[in-house]
């Protein structure tokens, strides 16, 4: 698994205030990292699980895509311009959204958090 | 008694477009009026750090205002069956009917994001109105890159995804304190005013095809942008800059969209040597 993806169940469910914050959260979505793709589970707001896709027909709400480079800078305490955040790299044209866009838009700063919450080493 | 803050608040009602519009505006210093924009979907307090600082205000009477639909400032009557708009026409008149108001001559303009767009308009539709223009994250051309309606739906607060989709346009080095201060000024605005505002951001105000016009030898053009700016980039910033004969171009590393209100304390030691400049 990808160092940075490893660490986004410890470090979200470490954070109380995040996890209150995506307590209206209860849902499945997908995180691309270069080829490999994995279901990230979440439970009114904790993560349960991380895990590699493994089934065609293990999905999400939505999926999160980027290289597996622009992940590595994104985790970084202090990544660079374009990289620093899901919309910033999403306006760099660096990642790309697909699917049920609702859950996420509904809970985005949350997600952002999520996301970035490997960046807490 | 407490330690006040030299910033004073006052309410008044002007003309814009047909409306009577009420008004909240802030000041503070002496010297060369210096007119201040927020950006959209935020309002003036933005720039609560500039009125502060004697540096500036020893100099300049730094005013800034909330537009209508914005802060403190009402929404014209009758907006409950009014899509809120901002157009460029409008944007323009509404700063020249605040300036004439308070009897302004000549003053420098400074606004930030979509306040940084309007005063290139003003700079290139009324360059003897105004000493100098300043614009913070301004460009006249930008590429939108999310579905406007996202902003005023019911199934979506509108403050919470307002903050949310900017939160990433401070950059990483500015204050936590900062940083969430900016932001909440993004929840609290009204329903749908953030949109009405982008589509002057967005859409309407694109000039990439007048700017080349602009006169700067009537009404200096100073652009200042921020490194972790996601719409007004670094690269858009100079491909203005390139078209307006005369303008002056800042990056600013280490800060993002909003620098008045995400990191000051940065912001003066690039603003600071303008302002010198302009009153001299």
């Amino acid at each position: 698994m990808s160092p940075g993806v490893d660490h986004i169940r410890e470090r979200v469910n470490a954070r109380d205030a995040l996890v209150r914050r995506g307590r209206y959260v209860s849902l499945a979505f997908l995180l691309g990292v270069g080829d490999q793709e994995y279901v990230v589970t979440i439970d009114r707001g904790r993560v349960t699980s991380v895990e590699p896709r493994r089934l065609a027909t293990s999905t999400g709400r939505f999926t999160i895509r980027a290289a597996t480079p622009a992940w590595e800078e994104f985790w970084k305490p202090v990544p660079r311009r374009d990289h620093h955040d899901l919309w910033s790299m999403l306006a760099a044209g660096i990642v790309k959204i697909d699917g049920d866009l609702l859950p996420l838009i509904q809970n985005l700063q949350y997600f952002k958090d999520v996301l970035a919450a490997p960046r807490d080493a | 008694m407490p330690e006040f803050e030299p910033i004073v608040g006052r309410y008044f009602t002007m003309n814009v477009a047909g409306d009577a519009c009420r008004i909240y505006m802030e000041e503070a210093g002496r010297g060369l009026p210096l007119v201040c924009l927020h950006t959209a979907g935020a309002d003036a307090r933005q720039y609560r750090h500039l009125m502060c600082d004697r540096a500036i205000t020893d100099h300049y009477r730094v005013i800034a205002f909330d537009l209508p639909w914005h802060g403190k400032s009402n929404p014209p009557v009758g907006w409950r069956d009014r899509e809120y708009r901002l157009t460029t026409e409008l944007y323009i008149e509404t700063v020249r009917a605040f300036c004439r108001a308070l009897g302004l001559e000549r003053p420098a303009v400074m606004g930030c994001s979509m306040g940084g767009r309007v005063v290139l308009h003003l700079a290139l539709t009324h360059p003897d109105e105004f000493r100098a223009v300043i614009a913070l994250e301004g460009a006249d051309r930008l590429e939108p890159y999310y579905d406007l309606d996202w902003l005023h739906r019911p199934d979506v607060h509108g403050g919470e995804v307002s903050a949310a989709f900017v939160s990433g346009q401070v950059a990483p080095q500015s204050p936590d304190e900062f940083r969430w201060e900016t932001l909440w000024m993004y929840t609290q605005g009204g329903p749908g005013v953030f949109k009405g505002d982008l589509f002057f951001y967005w859409y309407d105000g694109h000039f990439d095809d007048r700017s080349p016009r602009i006169d700067t030898t009537r009404c200096p053009v100073y652009l200042l942008s921020g490194e972790y700016d996601s719409s007004c980039t670094p690269e858009r910033t100079a491909a203005t800059a390139s078209r307006i004969k005369g303008a002056r171009a800042t990056v600013m590393p280490g800060i993002g969209h909003f620098p008045m209100s995400e990191n000051p304390a940065l912001f003066r030691t690039h603003l600071l040597p303008i302002l010198d400049e302009i009153r001299r």
